[in-house]
């Protein structure tokens, strides 16, 4: 089936890279009745839920959707065309093609025992879908299968599983949508509009369920994929499952040690369950149906694949803890973004994520019908009719009991299964308790050789000075800045350790990061070790297991565990080395003897092995640590022995958080970086470290927990055991066949060395410690040294480039670029390995003029705040002179800069939101989406109190002296359908300006490419990895994110295999320097090109690297007002810089016979590699793949293509009819879910009339009734209020700018406001000014990095006031967990009914006060909650000001104590 | 932050009493703090652009500023064989390209070097360095200035065997006979001597080549000749009156000096004591004359230069990081020496044979855009007369005479006078004489490329 229903993989492009996201929804009769009515309902919310899908480059071609269905008993009667034996006892099977397989089908059905009963060709209506589905449509037919045979309905099931998996495995040209006597599927490759006209049975008035799961698919890619389309065998998900390599990779591990009395023999034919090839949703639903049909209950399942956060911070009962304790053995979290609605055919139910990253709300009627999706107002419910809204929370599970008419909740389902079994007393019975293990640190002892054995391993004085040294004094990892222009380790003279040839992967757009940070309470670094293969069965010996708590053991606490000893824990030391004389065959033989023995040891029951280079014998080298542990892991699993050995890699190379990932990611239990331990503690003895070695160690061992979590988080894992064996990095310059022996998975696209050169490499450092030098080499990776690594500012290139651009000396700008593109000596990038062909070449005058090519420049997004303000002016102004455009980065702007010559062209919209108000967005040619940043993809950031001045507060919205944070997610997106509403949002805010997204190089950005242009952005900016920045940890400059030159190929490539890329501009930056770059930048894709290290050099910086301290002393990057002094660039420099570049360019264009840089889009033909590189490493490089022009017609930016046109609520209902002249003014209307960004538009004409200022409050009056749909007021303008009766969803008041916001219950409704859930997640997010009135509860990160909005509430969800900086917030009921992380401004007051509020805060920087009477604290409340009794009529409000002096006291003020110090700083001044 | 230290000498009336150094001791939190200073810059171009020798200045300051003296020493010592001369005599290019200092005052990083280096020798740190292993092979090195000595640490360190030969009567070259012990005091020199003797290095002083020793003596008996004899013929000024008595190269001087101070004679060949001196030249060694004619009780001293007087700042023609041309202002300047600029010499006039002055003109610099000047020309109605009684020429040195050695050896001398190596005979070249007059630290750097060329050349 993979041929025709599957893309291949090409060149760069690689399927497996897909990620879909999407709506979800369940409408259901909790009286168990089957309807026709129903199955209507479902279609009605899959049509409502249509702008959450996409499609691609025929508009008529949707991503997919599809119901799931209860069996249609009646319906089938009457049209299967055979006599069908009672409901229940007969299957039916919906296939997609399959034609001419229909004997082997049915064989294996009988084989297994059933009967067929015949087959029916389910009609379709081809016309009603789109071009490229009809194209690839297959024929789709139902066979019924009679199961009288089986001994009930249950055996029929686990039967019609095992027949199901038997057809997979022939590897048929089909795929089964459904096979079950209990539910049906009906999907395809449609947009929701067209399944009813599509499938003609849906229609049926005889075609009847109980209940209806729906699903509409928005994926990143468009080739035409029916299987993939949702709903699939018993669930469907919106969201994505981060960890899904390595819960595959687990699973494969303990496959064989499965076994389950109830599925026998059978189990056998259902494996190896999951076939390669398919999504994380399919996946997860393999999984579940294995787990299902060995007999668990489904909500079980659930919880033990999806389980909630269940850490010391979250209140819960021993019974519940206990049971997830206990699961957490037998399973590691599939863990991502995830609203999932499920059912085992008979009862359906829903569950979320542990982080609460997808919306899913619910309505329940008085008439039993259940509604559940991932937006409010997906049916028109009379109010009436409604007896409650709610809203899943983070972790929480529903389920609907149909034969019981209940709904049942999240703490039922929990407490029964918790008590179904005596989970509490098996994990306390058998945890295993090693005496003295992580009760206190102590420090390793160095030894005397530590000097040699530091040689041995390669270490360099970088090594301990920048990397050791912070991380033992601080507990931080070491942060640098300016990002990275030293060698790629292929490219390296130096012998590399092999962790070097990795980068990290990590998350953007489809699955985002989280925030290891200031969400740090869903993560966990806990790994066990011991744990049994066969999770089918639960036994108390499933529970004997010892605990770690971090991956990271001291001596001493390996010690303890080699002493342990009890339950068949014993341990065995292997020894890692080989004989350096031996070179790669030693190594090889090494390898294979190591993986033997572990076996060996394993197998004769050691259940502890311990790899260790520590103390080997004289003269030997030591095998890499990450090739030891990838050999012994692949043994242990081969051999069946892996789930229950634990493996520590006692390694003296350990030393960088990466090492440790990379470790863990190819399978390591845990990990004791001997020699690192050791080091710290002769730091701190020598006095170099200034504490104490107990304190240091501890320090040292913090700091890699920390940023294991970072790495983690990144990709949006929150588990140490989802993380490992997943594998998450690209090996940059390692070589097929190596990888496919060694670490088999690992991504890699330009081939590279192997295990000879890395014996080789492992040699030279061994011998390196045979000299007797008294000191450790300089290292130079960070920073410049003469023999150390190479790079591509050196003293000379910088000397030369600055004096060319100060000077406007062309000449000596060649000698420049002459040093950075002659690499033919030291290597630094892939580019450098790059040559033009020889072709035809034209006069240059028949080439583009530069000031042409000058259109194409555009300088990278560097915000005031890093930049000082004479800085970042001179930018704008040398660019916007020079035809090109500046980015004015994500701190916002001066309006004083609006419409002057010093306005920056290019708008960013980054995490942090700081200064994003509707006048600024309305002042931008380009709005650029920030989804994530070269030197630290997956990252926020933080501006240090002490850089923010009066004046960079005054632009962020926020007090002077208080740290801001940008958040590492933008907490509205959470998938690809939210960036397609932020999008959307933003063209509604100015429908001139481009809006762009920038992303970072990667293997799969191609495919995210492709789903940003479908998202409809205009521009797409691939950054290259080597990105500077203010301030990034160093393991994030050196080893996340690739370069350009792998991205911008992978961009092209799959956009114009996809015919998307006439709808795009590509733009690519990353360590741009010269004329040659640019062009080769053009010829891989890129239209448009940034620069930005460079413009900075031109400013008069000279790579100090220090921009994170403040103390810049070219007065480039500091606000220190004395450092600013120094600042000496003009926007001359600038212009001369980029004239230059496009001068070269022009000279290559024309040496290539190209006329302009549109014509050298994408002519990838045209490069070829140098040949002949006599450096050993660089010569096994293979750039076939990056090389390959992409597949396709249209190969650059088609201007001429139609733009669509904005469709709105505003245009269509508000543009007309209001007159905004500045006089008061009013409308009523209804509104619906799909109208979204309502008052957006609308604000965007004010800010253009009436200026950043608006309007008086209240002049524009719009009353809505109805749902409202997302992004409900976004950036809405000052004067202008929105009073809405009804609901609303996500991200209302959105970068809320000075309007205000009334949401309230609908008229006639019957239900109590302040019980129920009326408005959706992340609300308020990164407003500046305005109000926000909730006549009800809202959903989790409420009034988000609120910089000065005023917001009500009468109950939120979890992380509430998140990185708030400014405004007021008042919550008049429940909060959920987390509130007030990572605030430091603004003031928040909420109700503490139980007196326990001071648990769902996070109290890292705030103080709690009681609200005395006659304070101010007391007024202002007060007043803001008269203020919203008044907007909304609140009952609530109402009650309380009733009895104020009683409700008074139980009010508690949230203050942040960083905002605090800062009212105090201001007062004193 | 700390601010540069301005004030690095002993107070101007004591010092000119004596020859010891001029400048004053430091204490270790001044270097330390000053060590602070340093940014440890991304791309250090102290290291990378400015210090020949490369060394690894933010590293020692790191170590210096942290008071680990050991470490400081064993950074400095990868490098740099003998810091303790360049920390004293080198104008510290390295200085000159700091990134404090271009738009500030860039970081003491030779007084920070000179504290290391005396810390290590005080602490005892300094020890001879014997090679790991001895070569079979005899290296001979002719000349023991910087170059020449550092070209045979080098070798030794190589396993070469290596001989010294010094025509004068104490190894040392200019180190010795050049460099006032007011700069450079000479138990320095003799402190790194003996640790070089211990390490077994062979000096054969008062033996000339082509005099005391045949080339082909030389080529016999070694493996490898190195020639360190740096640009002995100093430039002269070819004008009327130039025989007159009373006109003398001021390397004459200079040694003259070094050679009482060092014991070597009891009494100067030319003194200017109570003489109104002329030095011609406004270079280091005019420079080094004058603080010497003072310390002899000179009437008055006077310096005159052709070129004009340079910017009291980094003139735009070098910008930075390439060393600054700007005014420099030495020690010597500050004890009483009177300076000028764009004054060129026409006649010495003389009474009873002897020199009594200098008629003079001055002129005009045509300059570039940048400020870089071009040419001369002579200004209308400027000659005048400049008395004197001591005229001292310091402008410069002109090469390597084609007579002796380098005909001894059969080598050819470039346009310019420089040594032509020849490694097929294994004869090479460094410091000065390959590459015409420098700076001492320049010398080594240079001798430090020949000594790993012979080490290659020379592997078996």
């Amino acid at each position: 089936m993979e041929q025709i229903y599957r893309p291949r993989a090409s060149a760069l492009y690689d399927p497996a890279h897909e990620h879909d996201a999407c709506g979800v929804g369940l409408a259901a009769d909790l009286n168990g009745r089957a309807s026709h009515d129903i199955v209507e309902k479902g279609i009605t919310i899959l049509t409502r839920l249509m702008h959450r899908g996409a499609a691609g480059s025929d508009p008529e071609t949707g991503d997919g959707a599809g119901l799931l269905l209860t069996m249609p008993d009646a319906f089938f009667r009457k049209n299967a065309g055979v006599e069908l034996p009672e409901e229940g006892a007969y299957a039916v099977a919906m296939i997609f093609g399959g034609a001419g397989s229909e004997k082997v089908i049915e064989e294996v059905v009988s084989s297994e025992g059933g009967a067929v009963l015949g087959w029916r060709e389910v009609p379709v209506v081809p016309e009603a879908i789109g071009r490229k589905a009809r194209e690839n449509r297959p024929v789709i037919r139902q066979l019924f299968i009679d199961g009288r045979n089986f001994g009930g309905n249950d055996a029929f099931e686990r039967k019609l599983f095992v027949m199901r998996r038997l057809i997979e495995k022939k590897h048929l040209d089909l795929y089964v949508c459904s096979m079950s006597s209990r539910t049906v599927v009906y999907k395809g490759l449609l947009l929701a509009t067209q399944i009813r006209e599509f499938y003609p049975d849906l229609s049926e008035e005889l075609f009847r369920a109980r209940f209806a799961i729906v699903h509409q698919r928005y994926s990143t890619n468009t080739f035409p994929t029916w299987p993939l389309a949702h709903p699939f065998r018993c669930l469907a998900h919106n969201g994505e499952i981060n960890t899904l390599r390595g819960n595959l990779n687990a699973l494969k591990a303990r496959e064989r040690l499965m076994s389950s009395s109830l599925l026998g023999d059978d189990l056998a034919k259902l494996l190896p369950l999951i076939d390669p090839g398919q999504s994380d949703s399919a996946c997860l639903d393999n999984m579940l149906e294995l787990l299902v049909a060995a007999g668990r209950p489904i909500e079980q399942v659930l919880l033990m694949l999806i389980p909630q956060a269940w850490g010391a911070k979250y209140y819960m009962g021993r019974d519940v803890r206990s049971f997830f304790e206990y699961h957490s053995a037998l399973m590691e979290p599939w863990d991502g973004p995830a609203a999932v609605v499920f059912t085992d055919g008979r009862n359906p139910g829903a569950i979320l994520d542990r982080n609460g990253l997808r919306p899913a709300r619910y309505t329940k009627c008085k008439n039993g019908l259940f509604v559940l999706a991932s937006e409010a107002g997906v049916l028109d419910i009379p109010p009436e009719e409604v007896e409650s809204k709610g809203r899943l929370k983070p972790g929480e599970i529903l389920f609907l009991d149909l034969d019981h008419h209940r709904l049942v909740e999240d703490s039922e389902i929990k407490t029964r299964l918790a008590r179904s079994r005596p989970y509490r007393r098996w994990v306390e019975e058998n945890r295993l308790s090693v005496h003295g293990l992580f009760t206190d640190i102590t420090p390793s002892e160095p030894e005397e050789d530590l000097l040699r054995r530091q040689q041995f391993f390669g270490f360099s004085r970088e090594d301990i000075d920048i990397i050791l040294k912070p991380m033992a004094e601080q507990g931080k990892e070491p942060t640098g800045s300016m990002g990275n222009d030293a060698a790629l380790a292929v490219l390296s003279e130096k012998p590399q350790l092999l962790f070097a040839y990795f980068k990290q992967l990590f998350a953007q757009v489809t699955n985002p990061p989280i925030d290891p940070i200031r969400e740090e309470l869903v993560m966990s670094l806990m790994t066990y070790i011991g744990n049994r293969g066969n999770i089918l069965e639960e036994t108390p010996e499933h529970a004997r297991l010892i605990k770690l708590r971090r991956p990271l053991l001291t001596d001493d606490e390996l010690n303890h565990l080699r002493n342990f000893g009890a339950h068949g824990f014993h341990s065995r030391v292997l020894r890692c080395g080989f004989d350096p004389a031996g070179g790669e065959d030693a190594l090889r033989q090494a390898l294979k003897t190591l993986a033997a023995s572990a076996v060996e040891a394993a197998s004769g029951g050691e259940r502890i092995l311990i790899l260790s280079d520590r103390e080997l014998p004289a003269g030997q080298a030591a095998i890499p640590s990450l090739l030891a542990c990838a050999a012994v892991n692949r043994a242990l699993i081969e051999n069946d022995l892996r789930p229950e050995t634990g493996v520590i890699i006692q390694s003296g190379e350990v030393r960088e958080v990466m090492h440790f990932a990379l470790l863990l990611g190819y399978g390591a239990t845990a990990v004791n970086p001997y020699l690192a331990l050791e080091t710290v503690t002769a730091l701190s003895r020598a006095g170099t470290v200034r504490v104490d070695p107990v304190t240091a160690a501890g320090n040292y061992i913090h700091a890699v927990e920390k940023g294991l979590l970072k790495i983690m988080s990144k990709l949006g894992i929150s588990t140490l055991r989802s993380y490992r064996s997943a594998q998450a990095f690209e090996a940059v310059g390692l070589n097929r066949a190596f990888l496919d022996e060694f670490l088999p998975g690992t991504i890699s696209r330009i081939g590279g060395i192997g295990l000879a050169e890395i014996a080789q490499e492992a040699v030279r450092r061994a011998r390196s410690a045979d000299g007797g030098a008294p000191l450790l080499p300089a290292g130079g990776q960070y920073k410049y040294r003469k023999d150390g690594e190479a790079h591509l500012w050196t003293p000379q290139s910088l000397a030369a480039f600055r004096q060319a651009v100060q000077q406007g000396d062309y000449g000596r700008f060649k000698e420049y670029s002459q040093l950075i593109d002659d690499q033919s000596r030291h290597l630094c990038t892939l580019r450098g390995l790059f040559r033009f062909k020889e072709t035809q070449s034209i006069p240059q005058e028949q080439v583009e003029s530069v000031e042409s090519i000058l259109r194409h420049f555009v300088s990278g997004a560097m915000s005031l705040g890093s930049l000082s303000p004479e800085a970042h002016m001179a930018i704008a102004k040398a660019m916007n002179t020079c035809g090109g455009m500046s980015n004015c980065g994500e701190g916002g702007e001066n309006a004083e800069r609006f419409g002057t010559e010093f306005n920056s062209a290019i708008k960013q919209v980054a995490s942090g939101r700081f200064g994003v108000t509707i006048s600024y967005l309305r002042n931008a040619k380009d709005i650029q989406i920030k989804m994530a940043q070269g030197a630290k993809p997956g990252e926020g950031g933080q501006l240090p109190g002490y850089k923010v001045d009066s004046f960079v507060a005054k632009i962020r919205h926020a007090m002077p002296g208080v740290t801001l944070i940008s958040p590492p997610p933008h907490h509205d997106i959470y998938s690809i359908e939210d960036l397609a509403q932020l999008i959307y949002d933003l063209r509604n805010a100015n429908p001139q300006a481009r809006i762009s997204v920038k992303l970072v190089s990667e293997p799969g950005v191609g495919t995210v490419a492709a789903g940003v242009a479908k998202a409809k952005a205009d521009v797409v900016l691939i950054s290259g990895h080597d990105g500077g920045t203010g301030a990034s940890p160093l393991t994030s400059i050196k080893y996340a994110g690739l370069p350009w030159e792998l991205g911008i190929a992978e961009a092209q490539q799959t956009l114009v295999l996809n015919g998307l890329r006439g709808s795009v501009r590509l733009q690519v930056d990353g360590q741009m320097k010269t004329g040659r770059d640019v062009v080769i930048g053009a010829l891989l894709g890129a239209e448009e090109f940034g620069f930005a290290t460079t413009i900075l050099v031109c400013l008069g910086c000279v790579m100090m690297r220090q921009c994170h301290s403040n103390t810049c002393p070219m007065g480039v990057a500091t606000q220190d007002p004395e450092l600013r002094k120094h600042f000496a660039g003009k926007p001359e420099y600038i212009i001369n810089f980029l004239r230059f570049v496009a001068s070269e360019v022009r000279e290559y264009l024309a040496q290539l016979g190209l006329r302009s840089l549109d014509e050298a889009c994408g002519r990838s033909d045209l490069l070829e590699m140098k040949p002949a590189l006599d450096f050993y490493k660089a010569e096994h490089l293979d750039f076939g793949d990056l090389l390959r022009p992409a597949e396709g017609k249209e190969r650059h930016f088609d201007a001429a293509r139609p733009k669509a046109e904005l469709v709105n609520f505003d245009r269509r209902e508000l543009l007309g009819k209001l007159k905004l002249d500045g006089k008061p003014e009013s409308l009523e209307l209804g509104i619906a879910n799909a109208d979204r960004t309502v008052g957006t538009e609308l604000s965007g004409i004010i800010a253009d009339r009436f200026g950043p200022e608006g309007l008086p409050e209240d002049t524009v009056k719009i009353h809505l009734a109805g749902t409202a749909g997302q992004s409900f007021g976004a950036f809405l303008a000052p004067g202008v209020t929105l009073d809405l009766a009804g609901e609303a969803n996500d991200y209302v008041g959105k970068g809320l700018s000075g309007g205000k916001i009334i949401i309230r219950r609908a008229r006639r409704a019957g239900y109590p406001a302040e019980n129920n859930v009326i408005a959706g997640n992340v609300i308020g997010y990164g407003g500046t000014s305005g109000k926000i009135f909730i006549n009800g509860i809202a959903g989790e990160r409420f009034a988000i990095r609120n910089s000065g909005m005023t917001l009500v509430a009468e109950g939120i969800g979890d992380h509430g006031c998140e990185y708030m900086t400014g405004g007021r917030v008042v919550i008049l009921g429940h909060v959920g967990v987390n509130f007030a992380a990572g605030m430091t401004g603004g003031l928040a007051y909420v109700y503490d009914e139980k007196g326990h509020f001071d648990l769902s805060c996070n109290p890292d920087g705030i103080d709690l006060e009681s609200i005395e009477p006659g304070t101010e604290a007391e007024k202002e409340l007060k007043d803001l909650i008269e203020a919203h009794h008044r907007a909304t009529g609140s009952v609530r409000a109402s009650s309380m000001l009733a009895d104020w002096e009683r409700y008074r006291a139980k009010f508690v003020r949230v203050f942040p104590v960083e905002y605090r110090n800062a009212l105090k700083a201001q007062g004193s001044r | 932050m700390q601010k540069r230290i301005c004030d690095i000498y002993r107070p101007v009336e004591e010092r000119k009493q004596d020859f010891r150094e001029v400048e004053r001791p430091f204490s270790e939190a001044e270097i330390r703090a000053q060590a602070e200073r340093c940014h440890n810059c991304g791309i250090p171009f102290c290291h990378g652009a400015g210090c020949p020798l490369f060394n690894q200045i933010p590293d020692f300051n790191a170590a210096a500023f942290a008071g680990d003296w050991k470490t400081a020493y064993e950074i400095l010592s990868q490098t740099s064989f003998f810091p303790e001369f360049t920390s004293r005599v080198c104008p510290a290019l390295c200085e000159g390209s700091c990134c404090c200092g271009v738009d500030g005052d860039p970081v003491m990083v030779r007084q920070c070097e000179k504290m290391i280096i005396e810390k290590a020798f005080s602490e005892n740190f300094v020890r001879p360095v014997l090679p790991a292993k001895r070569r079979n092979l005899r290296v001979a090195v002719i000349g023991s200035g910087p170059s020449g000595l550092f070209a045979a640490e080098g070798l030794n360190r190589a396993g070469f065997s290596v001989t010294v030969f010094e025509a004068n009567r104490k190894p040392g070259g200019l180190l010795r006979y050049g460099i006032p012990d007011f700069k450079l005091g000479k138990n320095v020199l003799d402190r790194r001597l003996a640790i070089m003797k211990e390490e077994g290095i062979v000096f054969t002083t008062d033996t000339r080549i082509g005099r005391d020793i045949s080339g082909s003596y030389l080529l016999r008996n070694f493996d490898a000749v190195v020639l360190a004899v740096g640009t002995p013929a100093a430039r002269d000024l070819v004008i009327p009156g130039r025989e007159l008595a009373g006109i003398h190269f001021a390397l004459e001087f200079l040694q003259g000096q070094n050679r009482v101070n060092g014991n070597e004679s009891a009494s100067l060949p030319v003194s200017a004591a109570g003489k109104r001196v002329l030095i011609i030249g406004g270079g280091d060694t005019g420079s080094d004359c004058a603080g010497t004619a003072i310390r002899q009780g000179a009437k008055s001293v006077r310096q005159i230069e052709i070129m004009p007087r340079p910017p009291e700042k980094r003139s735009a023609s070098t910008p930075w990081p390439a060393w600054p041309w700007m005014l420099r202002t030495s020690s010597s300047h500050k004890e009483g020496c009177e300076r000028e600029w764009c004054v060129a010499s026409d006649r010495f006039t003389g009474e009873n044979g002897s020199v009594t002055g200098v008629e003079v003109h001055e002129v005009a610099w045509s300059v570039s855009p940048e400020g870089r000047p071009l040419k001369p020309a002579p200004v209308d109605n400027s000659a005048r007369t400049i008395e004197a009684d001591l005229v001292l020429l310091a402008m410069g040195f002109t090469g390597v005479p084609k007579q002796g050695l380098v005909e001894e050896l059969g080598l050819e001398l470039t346009p310019r006078g420089a040594v032509v190596p020849d490694p097929a005979r294994r004869i090479y070249a460094v410091g000065d004489c390959a590459n015409g007059a420098s700076l001492v630290v320049r010398a080594m750097a240079d001798a430090g490329k020949v000594v790993r060329q012979i080490t290659e050349e020379t592997a078996s």
